[in-house]
């Protein structure tokens, strides 16, 4: 690439300071990307500690490989696909293959949004499908501050607890923010996968908060 | 429109499609079987905010952070790249 007319874009500045070895460009860079990176990681491997082991990785191979960086993608879809190569890889090692087909092909087994046994008959007469046992509204102490602070650490756990494909796409569209787009090309997941993932985390956790708020009304 | 357009909505049927619904992803005929049902259905409106409500509430967690020693060690490793670049 020789001189150019054209001003030179943000992504190409945070390129060339990253080169020229500018700290504050890397720091700002490990503060943006890494508790994605980490939710990432924990999508293959089994352990906070194995993920930061992952994440770090991925920074050092962020520094060697920064020099020849074509720029044919972002560099945070470069960096994010640096540490899905680095986990997968990981994850044979640990024999963790299980989540890959669970992100691959999310379709079986299904699980119903809301349990059935909660919606009227197909046969019923005059109401099939409808709500034999409806939500009931969510009770106005969710506003309070300590029943805010436990539900909160209820809703933490539950996340954490759900299957990997599921947590790590409800926890990079709904606690980071990524668009669907993203997520899809990090995970290499089709549309539609990533849909039925955040379908089922998003329904399983919306059942946690309503039994939660059942049993603290 | 075929009839599965015509079709109203059910309540089992708008918990499995409220993703798409939410992402507007659902196909123009059934978005409409939603909002007609909605429009009818208080259990179902109860439900889509509370759907809304757990976005809101997840995008309030707090992200998982690296440990400060993995911090540091990072920086050490850039620093020592920093000055191997410089020495070529």
């Amino acid at each position: 690439m020789g001189p150019t007319t054209e001003a030179r874009s943000p992504e190409a500045d945070l390129i060339d300071r990253l080169r020229s070895g500018d700290e504050a460009t890397f720091v700002c860079l490990v503060n943006t990307h890494s508790a994605s990176l980490k939710r990432l990681a924990l999508a293959f491997v089994s352990t906070d500690a194995v993920a930061e082991e992952v994440v770090q990785e991925t920074w050092l191979a962020v520094l060697t490989g920064i020099t020849r960086f074509e720029g044919r993608s972002s560099v945070k879809t470069w960096i994010f696909k640096i540490l899905t190569n680095r986990a997968k890889t990981r994850a044979i090692r640990e024999r963790r293959t299980i989540n890959f087909s669970e992100l691959e092909d999310p379709k079986e087994p299904d699980q119903p949004a809301v349990d059935p046994s909660r919606f009227l008959p197909a046969a019923h007469p005059t109401y099939p499908g409808h709500w034999a046992s409806p939500p009931e509204a969510w009770s106005a102490s969710a506003e309070d501050a300590v029943v805010g602070r436990e539900m909160m650490g209820v809703l933490q756990r539950e996340l954490d607890r759900l299957p990997p494909g599921q947590r790590v796409v409800v926890a990079l569209r709904d606690v980071h923010g990524w668009p669907a787009a993203e997520v899809c090309d990090v995970l290499g997941l089709s549309e539609a996968n990533q849909r039925v993932l955040l379908h089922r985390g998003r329904s399983r956790l919306r059942g946690v908060l309503e039994a939660y708020f059942a049993e603290n009304a | 429109m075929n009839d599965d357009a015509r079709r109203e909505m059910a309540c089992q049927e708008l918990v499995d499609v409220i993703t798409g619904y939410l992402e507007g992803t659902l196909p123009v005929a059934d978005r409409s079987r939603f909002d007609a049902h909605l429009a009818t259905c208080s259990a179902c409106q109860e439900y889509l905010e509370q759907m809304r409500a757990l976005v809101r509430l997840t995008g309030k967690l707090s992200p998982k952070s690296l440990e400060p020693a993995t911090v540091d060690s990072l920086l050490g490793a850039f620093r020592r790249w920093r000055d191997s670049q410089t020495r070529l």
